[in-house]
């Protein structure tokens, strides 16, 4: 039954997405292309894009989008995605509900003591480790071809990605305004 | 009061672009200044813990607040007012580009889009480094992670276990509240941490 594995899915990536929305793309990108095969890695790269370019926090928009495209692939009709992306919304949005209600009841004043920061300090460098490996992941001949294949594709897309990381890592361009960008020169010389 | 968490959240959700962090200042500016829901102190405090915590940033903080001023049914008000707005909004363009996938001018835009969005993902992950304070060191760690992952196929959930638990076992010498991905949250670990000190 998709719909219940697409639920235990997204309640484990909402239970364990730490590092914020891009720590959690990774948890997403393993569960959703890597074990369940629901999506390809193409299919995943443009919903980050679309999820970073629509407001929204990026958590919500991909679990939705996810969602959606996981459903639609299995061949189910347009009903049934919408029910697959709020069944993937739900699912990520519930474990912080519990979680969040408990700390306000019970746990407030023992979230600043010694052992839990020791365990967020340990989480930090892993989460680098995870976003890390997502970059890695994505590097693939779905989002940039190979030299093999089509050397031309594979060299504007090396050359847009050095750009997209220059101009948001050095020079602080709006990523919106980067993929906007990425796209036009697609169309220009990808068509 | 459910009606007016719900309205507010709602718009938090939708006047946000990139992201969770991007919302700090506008969530401050309806809840704080605007409601007085929670006071400025109050917020850092539950900042730094919604950020801290696993799930979405945005939504954190919004059943923080919810939670707080009306219970449960706050939580929730608050909670389906920040996703919605994304839900309808993706949920339109799912639909949308359902259909125009095939379209060639809308695929050669993608195939530019998608490795600018690799980068996207490449950039933070050094500046998140550069926040975890990655040194020589312990550069080990991340590195052993992202191999496990993209190399072996560890799900990162397992990452995230046992860096949880090795944290609380070999823990390090003065640490800091996680995030500090603004400069209020990181000026307020300080101060607490030099409250720690004085007691």
């Amino acid at each position: 039954m998709i719909f219940l594995d697409l639920f235990i899915t997204f309640f484990k990536i909402g239970l364990f997405g730490f590092g914020g929305g891009y720590g959690m793309l990774s948890l997403i990108q393993h569960e959703t292309v890597e074990r369940a095969h629901w999506l390809s890695t193409a299919e995943f790269t443009d919903i980050v894009a679309i999820s970073q370019m629509t407001p929204g926090p990026i958590g919500i928009n991909s679990a939705t989008y996810c969602g959606y495209t996981a459903i639609h692939n299995a061949g189910y009709g347009e009903l049934m995605a919408m029910l697959g992306s709020a069944t993937a919304t739900v699912a990520l949005v519930l474990p912080s509900l519990i979680l969040m209600i408990l700390i306000s009841r019970l746990f407030m004043r023992y979230m600043n003591t010694r052992p839990v920061r020791s365990v967020f300090a340990g989480l930090r460098p892993a989460v680098v480790g995870l976003l890390a490996a997502a970059t890695l992941l994505l590097c693939n001949a779905e989002n940039f071809s190979t030299p093999m294949e089509n050397p031309w594709q594979f060299g504007i897309s090396c050359a847009l990605f050095a750009a997209t990381a220059f101009g948001t890592g050095y020079l602080k361009i709006n990523p919106i305004r980067m993929i906007c960008y990425s796209a036009f020169a697609g169309l220009l010389l990808l068509y | 009061m459910n009606c007016e968490l719900f309205k507010t959240f709602f718009k938090i959700g939708l006047f946000t672009l990139g992201g969770g962090y991007a919302m700090i200042p506008l969530i401050e500016e309806e809840v704080v200044n605007r409601h007085k829901w929670v006071s400025k102190e109050e917020l850092l405090d539950l900042i730094a813990i919604a950020q801290s915590c696993p799930g979405v940033f945005a939504i954190n903080i919004a059943i923080f607040v919810g939670y707080k001023l009306r219970k449960l049914r706050g939580a929730l008000a608050t909670t389906i007012g920040t996703a919605l707005p994304s839900f309808l909004i993706i949920l339109a363009i799912a639909i949308f580009f359902a259909a125009f996938k095939e379209n060639k001018v809308i695929a050669a835009m993608f195939r530019g889009i998608r490795p600018a969005v690799v980068a996207l993902i490449a950039v933070p992950t050094f500046r998140m480094a550069q926040q975890a304070k990655i040194g020589w060191t312990n550069c080990w760690i991340p590195v052993v992670c992202a191999l496990a992952i993209w190399l072996l196929g560890v799900s990162p959930i397992y990452i995230i276990i046992i860096a949880g638990i090795g944290g609380y076992l070999i823990p390090t010498p003065n640490p800091s509240r996680a995030g500090g991905e603004s400069e209020k949250t990181e000026s307020r670990t300080t101060r607490n941490d030099n409250e720690t000190t004085n007691r």
